[in-house]
């Protein structure tokens, strides 16, 4: 096994039991190395939400094994592997997710203060200066519903860097952008590939935005082709 | 760290819906503010009620009763021996009105560790005088000073102070009902006649009012001496003792060790007076019902207000727990919510309800039967204050738990799918 590679499946496999049992995922079995981009393709319903969900950890109903570097996630109980989200892995949605009660910077720093590595002060600055590399550092005092839909995509990408986590993932983060927005989000993504390192797992269904890309994973069915 | 930040999260959303919180804890405020203030007041009347007659009343009372002998002669005679006798038409036994043996007896009682003190009392019937007109009544012959110090024969006084009538052997203290009928007023006299005729001039020197308007119209209260003059018997002569004692539970047995030692009637204060111990009890129940009541309302609201706001807050608990909140980290936000409506809405309750009580320790409450009591009695007990923050924590804590046990089994995949 790689050193290179930090998030890996074996034999993934997924049922929908209700109201009848499907198998959503087959038999998946896919790796990303550090600081790669990859996106998921696929059409609606071939199961790449579903596949994001179990590798974010947040799912844990599924056969098959899930590893984080050389850790095996699969079996781990819900505070553990909140811990490893916290610590590993950033998320972005299609919709921004912000706490509305929260100001911009506050937003940023939940995960930071959660994690609890550093003072208030450090993550304070660490957040500012992710602010300031999404470019929406001038935003950071007002509340989460005050700014617009890009503006706050980039909140979200800042606050899914926060912990300098190994991976970010995506579901759709670009779905609900006009395309200059879009463009902002993809240059930022391809970015800190670049220039962090952190390796990258996009969901999407856009094939411009895929065709950007290091890597793309198509999956079809359930099955990646 | 970490629960510091959980802290400021539960704040946050606490002001950011200030309407909705504040509500929530006027909820408890209502709950704690009546509880202390029915709990004060009830307890402040039962200790006004129970005082008019466990302060007033002897813990035991030793008196002799008219009644027949137990033994009938015939019983003693050795011809009917183990046969049944029937005896119609019973009548009492001719006794003697005063205790026998009275002098050893106090005496005996005093040197017990068990009483506090005792008084001796000799009930005479008398006559009042006033021109032609003879109204009929009872002149209680006592010791005063220890009367006041074992019953607080002060409280019933009017008018007139207790001491003027242990300075005066010629003093008497008139029921007020009496002294109206009579138009006599403290500083006139007045003539007694006893039942065999004798005449007496006493000088009033005070007016009590018992509460009950018939003993009132009745009774007065003269020195023992004097009261022994009027039937016209000697110092030995002693109708009633009363004894009051440290511990009121022990009366029965005491009660009942005198009765069976001396040959004499005794009654214990819980015998005579067990309507009062049952009212007590039952107007405890109500009050602690009702309080407890209203605050089972009062985390109904918080109940009800949490589940609206978890469910608003579907989105939030799952980019929370997306971003590496765990399911207890959501519990426990929720929960705090709660606490924190029950510790101010508790503060303001106990703050609204140490006032109102306050106020109506203010307002003006006339009694017949206690002339000294002026105002409603209240009872400032700090335990009530304790039980009512208990209470609020933990009725908040419950009814914060089972929202935040849902909230923290919210499944995050399951909302930002839904979207």
């Amino acid at each position: 096994m790689s050193h290179n590679i930090i998030l890996k499946t074996i034999g993934v496999q997924k049922y929908f039991i209700d109201p009848v049992k499907v198998q959503v995922l087959k038999n998946i079995n896919i790796e990303v190395e550090k600081g790669e981009f990859v996106s998921i393709m696929g059409k609606s319903g071939c199961g790449k939400s579903t596949l994001l969900y179990i590798l974010s950890t947040m799912d844990t109903s599924y056969e098959g094994q899930l590893f984080l570097g050389e850790r095996l996630l699969t079996g781990l109980s819900g505070a553990e592997l909140s811990v490893v989200r916290n610590e590993h892995i950033g998320f972005v949605f299609q919709f921004h997710y912000l706490l509305p009660e929260f100001t911009v910077l506050q937003n940023v720093m939940m995960p930071g203060l959660k994690l609890g590595k550093k003072s208030k002060e450090e993550v304070e600055h660490d957040a500012m200066n992710k602010l300031k590399l999404l470019g929406v550092d001038d935003q950071f005092a007002k509340k989460a519903t005050q700014i617009s839909g890009g503006q706050k995509q980039r909140v979200a990408i800042a606050r899914a860097l926060i912990n300098e986590p190994t991976i970010i993932m995506g579901d759709e983060p670009t779905g609900n952008l006009d395309s200059k927005n879009a463009g902002i989000v993809f240059d930022i993504f391809k970015e800190l590939t670049h220039e962090l390192g952190t390796s990258l797992l996009i969901v999407t269904h856009d094939p411009d935005f895929a065709g950007k890309t290091d890597r793309i994973i198509e999956m079809a069915d359930g099955s990646v082709v | 760290m970490s629960n510091a930040l959980l802290i400021q999260i539960a704040k946050t959303h606490l002001l950011t819906r200030k309407k909705q919180s504040a509500i929530a804890s006027l909820g408890v405020t209502f709950g704690i503010g009546t509880f202390i203030v029915l709990v004060s007041f009830m307890t402040g009347l039962n200790g006004l009620l129970d005082g008019l007659i466990l302060n007033r009343t002897p813990h035991i009372r030793i008196y002799n009763e008219v009644k027949p002998s137990a033994k009938q002669p015939i019983a003693l005679h050795p011809e009917y021996k183990g046969k049944i006798n029937m005896v119609n038409s019973i009548r009492p036994k001719q006794d003697p009105v005063s205790i026998y043996n009275n002098k050893p007896l106090m005496n005996t009682l005093k040197k017990n560790p068990l009483v506090m003190g005792i008084t001796p009392q000799v009930s005479a019937r008398i006559f009042y005088q006033s021109g032609s007109v003879l109204l009929n009544g009872n002149a209680m012959g006592i010791d005063v000073l220890e009367e006041d110090r074992l019953f607080n024969f002060k409280q019933y006084i009017v008018n007139g102070k207790p001491l003027d009538l242990a300075n005066n052997e010629n003093g008497i203290v008139l029921g007020i009902g009496v002294a109206k009928k009579l138009s006599i007023q403290v500083g006139d006299r007045i003539q007694l006649m006893s039942s065999t005729g004798v005449t007496h001039r006493l000088k009033v020197v005070g007016l009590f009012q018992s509460g009950l308007a018939d003993v009132d119209k009745l009774q007065s209260y003269v020195n023992v001496k004097m009261a022994q003059r009027i039937i016209g018997e000697g110092n030995n002569f002693v109708t009633d003792i009363s004894v009051k004692l440290f511990d009121i539970e022990n009366a029965k047995d005491l009660s009942d060790q005198i009765a069976q030692t001396y040959g004499v009637n005794s009654i214990d204060i819980k015998a005579a007076n067990a309507q009062f111990e049952t009212g007590t009890t039952i107007r405890n129940i109500i009050t602690y019902a009702v309080s407890i009541t209203l605050l089972i309302v009062a985390g109904f609201g918080i109940y009800n207000i949490l589940n609206m706001v978890i469910y608003e807050k579907m989105n939030d608990i799952a980019i929370l727990k997306a971003t590496g909140f765990s399911g207890s980290d959501v519990k426990r936000i929720f929960i705090y919510q709660a606490m924190f409506i029950g510790i101010v809405g508790g503060l303001m309750g106990l703050i609204m309800g140490g006032s109102m009580s306050y106020l109506i320790s203010k307002a003006p409450f006339e009694t017949e039967a206690i002339p000294t009591v002026k105002t409603f009695p209240v009872n400032f007990q700090p335990l009530f204050y304790l039980i009512g923050s208990v209470f609020a924590v933990i009725t908040t804590f419950f009814a914060g738990y089972l929202p935040a046990l849902k909230a923290s089994k919210i499944d995050p995949v399951e909302i930002i799918r839904g979207q």
